[in-house]
């Protein structure tokens, strides 16, 4: 039943997926020759005032485009001019630098606000109030402080992914069952020692969803900063090509960017599984 | 005789009136009586090559300095011929050893360079100086860095990521008044192009061509300190539309301007290249008026640099700003321009297709009504910053709001815009700068006087001042 039921499912992506490319193929055919040009002319504009050709590429246009860049990833034509695989490298790199540095910082907090009521009321208004901006907010505020532009990219990440960690640990921990803690008590564990052998083994399934979470959304704040940045990254390279208004790349780079961000998710979702326990 | 004239050519004059006999009023009368000239032809012809331009004005000097009668230096020549000329004098005075001498400068303080540069054909002596050897040709190593937008490439030189940068030639003298950033000290030691502008209209208003009829319209120029804003206010107020209350204007970065245009969003910008051939190649928009029909020979965009970095490290600063002078002139040139769109359209530079480049490079282009254009000075290129530019630019700052209060035209503008050492260094890379560092321009058929600036803004009927 299990197994027909994953056949059937595929069964019905498949077929959402072909309906998807021959509606999109059709939708952008174009009108053929719109009219009559001195060839001189004509020689001179491009292909969609010629043509008739639809502005939007076809699926073809774009497979045809991801194939080349598949072929030549890591391609490097000067600074400006790199292959997806650096972009997205670069792009990965940045998101990693900005997370860890978010995880360092805000799961010994959340450890703090869970396990200390004090702590969790006063810190409170200041999580409140930070939470909600945009990240990309900080971009001008960053540029100015940190003066360099990669490093700001960085600090971008690091700023967005640090509240849904924060707020998941201190939530993992502060809800650790009351009668683990009070066995604890009675046998006389220390602090420390409560902390890592008790209450991380049981926060830590809600402090990978945080981390999850987080990911995510470092992956989504990553490319509009590298857009507003330039520079490297798949960001930039989305940036360049729009530049060029080359939607053909621009489409291609928005699939390489969610194929990234589901394998980090994938990631973060297998670590979720391997700390999980049965209650 | 100009400093890029070959000496050794006996027919030349070594001063520019006259012909080089002296007996006709000018050179083209003179060639016209002895057509058959008694010339032998130089080895060392006259070469773009900027290794023999610089021989050409060491050689000049040496000439000038050997034979200070220009009769004694034809008779000479005639007797001898040109090589012979060149291989004496060379016995008397090593040409190479003065030429290497020359064209090094002192030693240079950091070799490793990043320049901003914005995706527009206003930055093409910037770009093209990568791909075609001129900054390495003054012994820098550069890299030439691809930007977003101008707010972003204000603050990477703001922050010393970049070295110097591609800036709008408003920008440099805005960021020294402290207009819409804190004030620090800035250089434009080097105007990239002149003209190169568009206005270019939406398809739909082709039958629009007055802009008295322009009322209720959107448009788009790249930043609010940019001549395209200036240039833009000026010509619909001149033809009786005030730019705030009659229009909209709104800065939109140049690669979002077609996308704009073709969304409807926007009825029109005045913007830089490539983005109007690019409106006209993907059938969106049409040329409305060239820049230079408001104003022939407007400054664009600047070469700019801190002051620190020019006081801080001044052999780099003039190699560059050597390097860009070269390239600068070599893009003047016609015949190169073809080369030069080949160079600069790959995805590293500027990311366009080459037949769009080419049609703004050589000024034949598509109108996007069915016309082709030959305007050859479509665009053009000229390194120097002319301090007049600077006081006109404040004038408009002033005009519409930007700037308040009194303001020293003339100390600002010879501040920022470094004539002086433009000067200098054209010479040294053998160009003939201009003998003064103002001048007075029509826009519009309206005469501009660098003296008088604030008549000039109080001339106008439409002002925010």
């Amino acid at each position: 039943m299990n197994r027909s039921l994953n056949l059937r499912a595929a069964l019905v992506s498949i077929l959402i997926f072909a309906a998807f490319i021959v509606a999109w193929h059709l939708a952008t055919r174009g009108i053929g020759a719109v009219q009559q040009m001195d060839p001189e002319y004509a020689k001179l504009m491009g292909a969609t005032a010629t043509q008739g050709k639809s502005a939007m590429p076809g699926p073809l246009d774009v497979g045809g485009k991801l194939w080349e860049h598949l072929k030549r990833p890591f391609y490097d034509n000067g600074p400006n001019d790199k292959g997806l695989g650096i972009q997205l490298a670069f792009s990965i790199a940045r998101v990693t630098a900005g997370y860890l540095l978010a995880v360092l910082f805000a799961i010994p907090i959340g450890f703090l606000i869970g396990m200390s009521p004090l702590m969790s009321k006063a810190l409170d208004p200041f999580i409140q109030v930070l939470k909600p901006i945009s990240p990309l907010a900080w971009m001008p505020l960053a540029l100015y402080t940190i003066k360099d532009s990669g490093l700001s990219s960085i600090f971008v990440i690091f700023i967005c992914s640090l509240w849904p960690m924060m707020i998941n640990t201190a939530f993992g921990v502060a809800s650790v069952r009351r009668e683990w803690l009070n066995v604890a008590k009675t046998l006389e564990v220390g602090t420390f020692r409560r902390a890592f052998t008790i209450i991380l083994p049981a926060a830590a399934p809600t402090i990978l969803t945080g981390m999850r979470i987080s990911i995510g959304i470092a992956w989504l704040v990553i490319v509009a900063a590298e857009m507003l940045v330039g520079g490297t990254g798949i960001g930039y390279f989305v940036w360049n090509e729009w530049n060029n208004l080359s939607i053909t790349n621009v489409i291609n780079a928005i699939l390489m960017i969610g194929i990234v961000g589901m394998l980090l998710d994938l990631v973060l979702a297998r670590l979720t599984r391997l700390v999980t326990f049965p209650e | 005789m100009s400093t890029f004239d070959n000496p050794f050519d006996p027919k030349r004059g070594l001063n520019r009136s006259g012909c080089s006999c002296g007996r006709h009023v000018s050179q083209i009368e003179h060639e016209r009586d002895a057509a058959p000239a008694l010339q032998c032809t130089p080895v060392e012809s006259r070469s773009t090559s900027e290794d023999k331009r610089y021989q050409g004005v060491v050689a000049s000097a040496v000439m000038r300095a050997v034979f200070p009668q220009d009769a004694a230096r034809r008779a000479f020549l005639k007797s001898v011929g040109a090589s012979t000329a060149l291989a004496a004098i060379s016995q008397f005075f090593p040409l190479g050893a003065a030429t290497e001498v020359f064209a090094q400068g002192g030693a240079i303080e950091k070799k490793d360079l990043k320049v901003g540069f914005i995706p527009i054909t206003c930055a093409t002596p910037i770009i093209m100086a990568k791909p075609m050897g001129f900054y390495e040709k003054h012994g820098l190593n550069v890299e030439v860095i691809k930007t977003a937008g101008w707010a972003v490439i204000r603050d990477k030189t703001l922050n010393k990521e970049y070295d110097a940068a591609h800036m709008l030639s408003p920008m440099p003298i805005a960021i020294s008044l402290g207009v819409g950033s804190q004030p620090i000290p800035y250089t434009a030691p080097a105007i990239e192009n002149i003209n190169g502008q568009a206005i270019t209209l939406a398809i739909k208003h082709k039958d629009k061509r007055d802009p008295k009829s322009w009322k209720g319209m959107k448009f788009a120029v790249p930043f609010d300190f940019s001549m395209h804003n200036y240039l833009l206010r000026y010509y619909l107020a001149e033809h009786g539309i005030d730019p705030d209350q009659d229009v909209q204007i709104r800065a939109v970065p140049p690669p979002e301007m077609v996308a704009n245009l073709r969304a409807d969003n926007i009825d029109g910008f005045l913007g830089p290249d490539p983005m109007n051939q690019r409106a006209v190649f993907d059938g969106v928009g049409f040329i409305h008026i060239l820049s230079k029909e408001i104003w022939e020979g407007h400054p664009c965009c600047a070469f700019a640099a801190s002051k620190e970095f020019v006081t801080q490290t001044p052999n780099t600063y003039a190699a560059l700003l050597k390097a860009i002078i070269d390239a600068t002139a070599f893009a003047t040139k016609a015949e190169n321009r073809k080369a030069i769109a080949e160079a600069i359209a790959p995805a590293n530079y500027i990311n366009q297709p080459v037949t769009v480049l080419e049609q703004i490079l050589t000024g034949t282009y598509a109108d996007g009504l069915g016309g082709i254009q030959k305007v050859p000075n479509r665009v053009d290129f000229d390194p120097f910053p002319w301090e007049s530019f600077a006081v006109w630019i404040m004038t408009q700052m002033k005009r519409w709001g930007q700037i308040k209060g009194d303001v020293d035209y003339a100390g600002v503008a010879k501040q920022v815009f470094l004539a002086t050492d433009t000067t200098k260094l054209m010479k040294e890379v053998g160009l003939t700068p201009p003998a003064a560092t103002t001048k007075s321009f029509s826009v519009m058929g309206k005469t501009f006087d660098p003296a008088k600036p604030e008549d000039y803004v109080k001339s106008f009927a439409i002002k925010r001042a």
